[in-house]
């Protein structure tokens, strides 16, 4: 029973360790250097904090298309406040903005009651849309500041062991994994999920609850855009697209369920990761970008069916 | 069938069953829920292989490997939850699976020929085969589907629970529908949890328990009594207790409430039963006063509060409401047993936002326990237990959240009778002036910590509400005397608004009834004033037409 729980909750860590031993035994055992896996690790942010409030979101049985679109409004949004103001302002405005987006999310799904595959694949465009006007569609440069080096390695006494970028994450991860379990919101979360009509007789607030899932969302959107910016060092409002896609799929491949009532933080990381290994993997293996693609989409398919396998025989 | 055998793992679900069925014949298959009545059924259809034993339809072998090999045999399943597109039409589902076609072309006409003479065979001509499926009341898709399976050829007719979602007039109908069908020689399984049905409908009747067969015999000649007997095992006594019960407070008043237009007061320590036909309203009623539907106009008010009606405003006023819609409304059935207990009420279970699985666990444990709920442990999926369980889940929520008012909308549909018999027997604890030892144990107390500006405890004092609204109504309630003189009494009893379609449930249940008819609330009246004809007439409409 044990035994069945543990395999339950983290099948998807042991996939992950299988895929990493795949590419360990094909290229060798570089690809267990520590350069190599901070180069990994640094590669999974991006994707990783946005699919913390993909989870959340998804746990709540809705989902959220805008992410990529709000990813770049954000980088857009923080090379235009460089310019002006400290980097810290700058992060925190383009978090901001990104929650502002997803509020914009919740209360068009609470209000209009509008599905929110449809009211997101609206705000997909209108973010994206947003972005290009406010950057004029150029790339917006902005000065070189420390925001620049969150995702720099840690070498020259940047960030302690680890990129800055990746403490963040982790520590927004630990968050958000006690968030889900161990508060009301969380349960409350999972409740909606599960089936709406219940959480609406035991009295949950459904529509602020939403809107609040949604705007944290957004925010984490926001800072993933504040982490793409590091990467670029410029505000480019056509980056990201299709990045929901991967978000999606990191929560899936992590147990999430796009009929919601399930999902876990930690499922998630892993399945970012997955994507992230096959990527290097693929690429330092020599293997060309299409093998890339065939066997992500495998893994993403794979892991459901599995999912769907091991639930039919409990 | 013969020595039928199933076994789950160590579980052995069917221990040599025995079941014939004549054609020309009804039998009706009764059990409790867990008796294997469901396993056989699902061997039959071809959904299970047996382990052992043998099947034969008309002498033949009859070994089915999926249900469309039933249906090839002649075997054809109505099950309790329907299964119609109802996007297509009455004629599209009739021939669903085995449509007319001609090289992959559907062949409309022969389709409503098909459709028109399995309909006539039902005798009933006069529905259009054009109807859309989802139009239909229940009853109506009911016989489209049994006009499917005769046009699918069937001879042995599986009916399982086939009146729990139709109202009185509608199961006339179908009885008079199994009769002629009957007569047609067709052979037909009727499964039921009630036995006045049995009694009515059936020639003979098997009783299954605990995977075996426990009697069986000429329903004509044997007593109600005895069947339940046989089901249970043991001889029925008081299916409905009832202990001292002393009315106190007005602790629900509506006043000319709409949608319902109804008017009654609730009192601590009564059981108000609504009665009524399906579509009459009762539950829309139910929903309104929990904040479920809007109110349009009238009053509503909980001891001492009235304000905004919405559900969580109900809950912390006291007030919880059991889903007559168990599956799709009552319980969140991926969730554990612990979360859809303890939904209502998070608070209480660890500091300012948290929630302690841990006393989560505790809390729902304490439940399992009480109401003997049958699990593997307070983090299982409430998907995965039988009906009579899951409905206790259900209700444990309303215990846990340690409610004043129960609103129960149909608490024993589709629930076996020990469960039955238990729900009973807890709503008569929760009503009476001395609690018994199982309620007991339940720290009744623990709300005043966590939440203290909820609905009075002894429904005397005026209710000190928090959350903003208390400017809407603040008048601290009058001593409202009872009816005919008597004082309150201040007790913490509970008080029960229960709606039900069983009209004997209700006599036996409740303290007073009133009857809904056509979106109408009468006035309530003792239950010992009522009959089961009584309530029929009133709820029927027959006695305002005559």
């Amino acid at each position: 029973m044990k035994a069945r729980r543990f395999l339950d909750e983290s099948g998807v860590l042991v996939g992950l360790v299988v895929v990493a031993l795949i590419f360990g035994a094909l290229i060798g055992p570089q690809f267990f250097r520590a350069a190599n896996l901070e180069l990994m690790a640094r590669q999974t942010v991006i994707v990783a904090v946005a699919a913390l409030g993909m989870t959340m979101i998804i746990v709540s049985g809705g989902i959220d298309l805008s992410v990529g679109s709000i990813v770049s409004l954000s980088t857009v949004v923080v090379a235009l406040l460089l310019k002006t103001h400290g980097p810290a302002l700058a992060a925190f405005g383009a978090v901001a903005a990104g929650a502002a987006c997803g509020a914009v999310n919740g209360l068009l799904i609470t209000q209009l009651r509008v599905v929110p595959f449809i009211v997101t694949l609206g705000t997909m465009l209108l973010v994206r849309g947003a972005a290009k006007g406010l950057a004029d569609e150029r790339r917006i440069e902005a000065p070189i500041t420390w925001l620049n080096d969150l995702l720099r390695t840690a070498r020259d006494g940047r960030g302690w062991l680890l990129p800055t970028g990746i403490w963040i994450t982790v520590a927004l991860a630990i968050v958000v994994a006690l968030m889900l379990r161990y508060t009301r919101l969380g349960r409350h979360l999972f409740a909606i999920g599960s089936n709406e009509r219940t959480a609406r007789l035991c009295g949950v607030r459904i529509n602020y609850t939403k809107f609040a899932v949604y705007t944290l969302g957004g925010a984490l959107a926001g800072l993933a855009g504040v982490m793409e910016f590091s990467k670029l060092s410029v505000g480019d409002p056509t980056v990201a697209v299709g990045l929901e896609l991967d978000v999606i799929a990191a929560v899936i491949i992590g147990g999430g369920s796009l009929l919601g009532g399930k999902g876990s933080v930690l499922g998630t990381l892993a399945g970012a990761a997955i994507m992230v290994v096959i990527q290097v993997g693929c690429s330092q293996q020599g293997l060309p970008n299409w093998v890339q693609q065939i066997v992500t989409g495998t893994i993403i398919i794979g892991a459901v069916a599995l999912d769907r396998w091991r639930q039919k025989s409990a | 069938m013969r020595g039928v055998r199933k076994a789950f793992g160590a579980t052995i679900a069917l221990d040599g069953v025995d079941f014939p069925v004549r054609s020309g014949e009804v039998c009706a298959l009764v059990g409790q829920n867990g008796a294997g009545k469901s396993t056989l059924m699902a061997i039959l259809a071809g959904a299970l292989k047996p382990d052992a034993g043998v099947m034969r339809v008309e002498g033949a072998p009859y070994a089915p490997r999926h249900p469309l090999d039933a249906r090839k045999a002649g075997v054809a399943m109505i099950y309790q939850e329907l299964s119609l597109a109802p996007h297509l039409t009455v004629m599209e589902n009739i021939v669903l699976g085995v449509e007319p076609a001609r090289s992959g072309v559907i062949q409309r006409d022969r389709m409503r020929e098909t459709a028109a003479a399995a309909l006539t065979e039902l005798g009933h001509p006069d529905m259009s085969p054009d109807a859309m499926v989802g139009d239909l009341s229940p009853a109506g898709q009911q016989l489209v589907e049994i006009a499917r399976a005769l046009a699918s050829g069937c001879r042995v007719l599986v009916l399982d629970e086939p009146t729990s979602s139709l109202s009185h007039g509608d199961v006339r109908t179908l009885f008079d529908l199994i009769g002629r069908l009957k007569r047609q020689g067709h052979a037909i399984v009727y499964i039921s949890h009630f036995i006045e049905e049995v009694k009515e409908v059936s020639d003979r009747f098997v009783v299954l328990r605990d995977g075996r067969n426990a009697g069986e015999g000429i329903t004509a000649q044997t007593r109600a009594e005895d069947i339940v007997g046989l089901m249970v095992g043991r001889a029925l006594e008081d299916l409905y207790p009832r202990s001292d019960r002393t009315a106190g407070d007005a602790i629900l008043e509506v006043e000319e409430l709409m949608p319902g237009s109804a008017t009654f007061t609730l009192r601590r320590g009564e059981v108000l039963g609504i009665a009524g036909l399906l579509g009459a309203g009762r539950t829309r009623l139910l929903r309104t006063i929990f904040g479920l539907e809007p109110v349009k106009s009238g009053r509503i008010k909980i001891a001492a509060y009235s304000g905004p009606a919405t559900p969580q405003a109900r809950w912390r006023q006291g007030m919880g409401m059991l889903s007559e819609d168990r599956a799709g409304e009552g319980l969140a059935r991926t969730l554990s047993i612990a979360d859809n207990m303890t939904m209502t009420r998070l608070e209480s279970l660890g500091p300012a936002f948290a929630v302690l699985p841990a006393r989560q666990d505790a809390a729902a444990a304490r439940w399992i326990d009480g109401l003997a709920i049958r699990c593997s442990g307070p983090r299982q999926a409430v998907a995965q237990l039988s009906g009579g369980n899951q409905q206790k889940v259900a209700f444990a929520r309303l215990l846990h959240h340690d409610v004043d008012v129960l609103v129960l909308d149909e608490p024993t549909r589709g629930i076996d009778v020990s469960s039955k018999a238990q729900i009973y027997r807890l709503i008569d604890e929760l009503v009476s002036s001395e609690p018994r030892d199982g309620l007991k144990a339940v720290p009744y107390r623990y709300r005043d910590a966590d939440h203290e500006t909820t609905a009075p405890r002894n429904g005397l004092k005026t209710v000190p509400y928090r959350d903003g609204d208390a400017g809407s109504d603040t008048t601290p309630p009058e001593k409202t005397s009872v009816g005919d003189g008597l004082q309150p009494v201040p007790t913490r009893a509970r008080a029960v608004l229960l709606v039900s379609s069983y009209f004997p449930e209700l006599l036996g249940v409740c303290d007073r009834i009133a009857v809904m008819s056509r979106g109408r609330l009468g006035p309530a009246r003792p239950a010992s004033e009522w009959t089961e004809h009584a309530l029929l007439m009133e709820a029927s409409g027959a006695r305002a037409a005559s």
